[in-house]
């Protein structure tokens, strides 16, 4: 980090100085001998360095944002923190009559729909990315991927209602019914059957965060280097050995890196969530049960929060929330940087 | 075997986004009419009826949104690029700025609920447009970090070269130049905070009635179809669905235009 400011010497206009007032900046490692040279005679101008110091402010509000999030809800959570402590998280009464507040169903909830949308997407994203990025026809590569990116930017609300009026009719006459038969036995799917319920959510959060992984296990897959895939096709390997030893075996971490950022998007995700999984601060067995996940109580319930206890055990969820998803992305950041590092970076 | 399974993949990948939009442009291109874009919500039961005020209160949300987003996320991507190149602090805010793009946008809601709305002891259009604001600071950060390193040094060098003071150069010569790709990345935050429904329930909230004052709760298309999607009526049902057709045209639109400014490579000409 460095944050060299020259008190200015002369106090001019920037303007009239000869060269540019230049604070010396770090120079990166491409920079040429003219811009070394330029940044070297290190002039001095109130402009510069009040530029320099704005950009730097804005770039640290980032940091100023996430703190901000963490005191407020801290703070706001005080009542419920102070009262329950960690056996906010172990009990399972959410009774806001008698203000007893317990939040395992809802990290039950939360945890079950995600892994239950992992399931149902991770084999499919591979699958497509593999598609995208091994044997696509160039032509269509252009369209697949762009109408990836478009699921991407479809907004939760619209899944929402897209899940209520289509999905859930497809899934309580056709889906769940033959789920019962044949998947019955293991006591996960079990009626009664409202079509609204755990598995709902979990088919909706599959379909959401589908296009975040396949695009980018995409990238790391393109990030794997000709070489290794011409060195396993060389040594005799069919096209399927190739796409496995050759790619997907680089590219692994790369891999369970953008599986854990889906993740990540599966617990926060809200409005599709709350419309489709039922609201009920139930943990049950089967998966066509109502249930409610930590964004979706919080989606449903604090509106109508009165007592500032009721409210406080919502924020205290949210405070939950944050604090999983922060680790959650961390480390996926982490392990898709680990792959993807060296390669020009994309905003995904 | 193989290559069928990922065909296959692909197949029951693009399925849902293709029933998505027949449902939506078959149903919400039905109920779509002048009404919608000019009238008030009707009183419950009525038939007729639009989102109207859900339009403006939108405008509103998103201008104040862009007003606090957009500088501040330039001004970082600035910083990124130009001054803190290779350095550990600006790793650490790129990281964050991740990191953060990742926290439920719920969440936000309530900090900003926390923070504007107990305080003041009124939900407004205000806290509505600081929380979509605040979601828009990363990803613009970020684009205009990636836009801004594509600008060849030699354009920098050159302004540097005539006397050009570095804080011109940065703005004139080097925003300048990759201005196309800035103005995408924006559209593309800009997509995403116009269909965020959750941080909008505890700040924004809803209103029934023609409002454009910052210090009033204000409706939002988004809010107005998550009230309406769970609403009992088929009128609201179908006005749901029209509300959800003119979001994703929006955001079709931003989409397609980010891509093409990216594959196209606009920048290409200052190379």
């Amino acid at each position: 980090m460095i944050l060299r400011i020259q008190e200015p010497r002369t106090p001019k206009p920037a303007d009239d100085e000869p060269i540019g007032g230049l604070v010396p900046v770090v120079v990166s490692p491409q920079a040429s001998t003219v811009r070394t040279f330029l940044v070297s005679r290190g002039s001095s101008s109130i402009a510069d360095s009040t530029f320099r110091w704005l950009m730097l402010l804005c770039a640290l509000s980032i940091f100023a944002i996430v703190a901000l999030i963490a005191t407020e809800l801290v703070t706001h959570s005080q009542i419920t923190l102070a009262k329950f402590g960690w056996k906010f998280f172990l009990g399972s009464a959410w009774d806001p009559v008698n203000a007893n507040f317990g939040a395992l169903p809802f990290v039950y909830g939360t945890l079950v729909s995600s892994i239950l949308a992992l399931i149902l997407a991770v084999p499919l994203a591979i699958g497509v990315a593999v598609f995208l990025t091994e044997m696509c026809p160039r032509a269509l590569r252009g369209f697949l991927s762009f109408m990836t990116e478009l699921l991407a930017a479809i907004p939760s609300v619209v899944y929402g209602l897209w899940a209520i009026f289509v999905l859930v009719p497809l899934l309580r006459e056709h889906v769940d019914p033959l789920l019962i038969r044949l998947l019955g036995w293991t006591g996960l799917f079990a009626p009664p059957d409202f079509g609204i319920g755990m598995f709902a959510a979990g088919v909706i959060l599959a379909i959401m965060i589908l296009p975040i992984i396949s695009s980018l296990t995409r990238e790391v897959m393109t990030a794997v280097p000709h070489s290794q895939r011409e060195a396993v096709l060389a040594l005799g390997a069919t096209r399927w050995e190739m796409i496995r030893m050759g790619v997907l075996r680089n590219a692994r971490i790369g891999i369970v890196g953008s599986i854990i950022l889906g993740l990540g998007r599966a617990l926060g995700e809200t409005m599709a969530v709350a419309m489709v999984i039922g609201s009920s601060p139930t943990i049950s067995k089967s998966l066509l049960a109502p249930a409610a996940t930590m964004a979706s109580v919080i989606a449903n319930e604090f509106a109508e929060a009165s007592d500032d206890t009721y409210r406080s055990a919502l924020i205290e969820i949210a405070l939950a929330l944050f604090l999983v998803t922060i680790v959650v992305n961390m480390f996926a950041r982490l392990l898709v940087w680990a792959v993807t590092r060296g390669t020009p970076a994309r905003v995904a | 075997m193989a290559s069928g399974l990922a065909v296959l993949a692909t197949i029951l990948v693009i399925a849902p986004l293709v029933a998505i939009f027949i449902d939506l442009v078959y149903k919400g291109a039905s109920s779509l009419n002048l009404n919608f874009f000019t009238k008030l919500p009707a009183p419950v039961g009525e038939n007729g009826g639009g989102m109207a005020n859900a339009i403006v209160g939108s405008a509103v949300l998103l201008t104040l949104a862009s007003a606090i987003g957009v500088p501040i996320g330039i001004a970082a991507g600035i910083y990124l690029s130009e001054y803190g190149r290779g350095t550990k602090l600006s790793n650490v805010v790129r990281f964050t700025a991740d990191v953060l793009n990742g926290v439920p946008s719920i969440v936000m809601g309530i900090a900003v609920y926390a923070l504007i709305v107990v305080p003041e002891k009124s939900f407004s259009a205000f806290a509505g447009g600081v929380v979509l604001g605040i979601m828009m600071v990363p990803t613009v950060a970020r684009t205009t970090e990636e836009m801004l390193l594509m600008v060849p040094h030699s354009i920098r060098e050159a302004a540097l070269g005539l006397g050009v003071p570095a804080w011109r150069s940065v703005l004139s010569i080097t925003l300048r130049t990759a201005m196309p790709g800035v103005i995408t990345g924006c559209m593309l935050a800009f997509a995403r905070v116009a269909g965020e429904t959750a941080p909008l329930l505890f700040t924004a909230l809803g209103n029934d009635f023609w409002s454009t004052s910052l210090r009033q709760p204000i409706e939002a298309l988004p809010l107005q179809i998550y009230v309406y999607a769970l609403g009992a009526y088929d009128e609201w049902h179908r006005l749901a669905w029209a509300g959800s057709l003119v979001l994703i045209a929006l955001i079709v639109v931003s989409v397609s235009l980010v891509r093409y400014v990216t594959t196209r490579g606009v920048l290409k000409g200052a190379a």
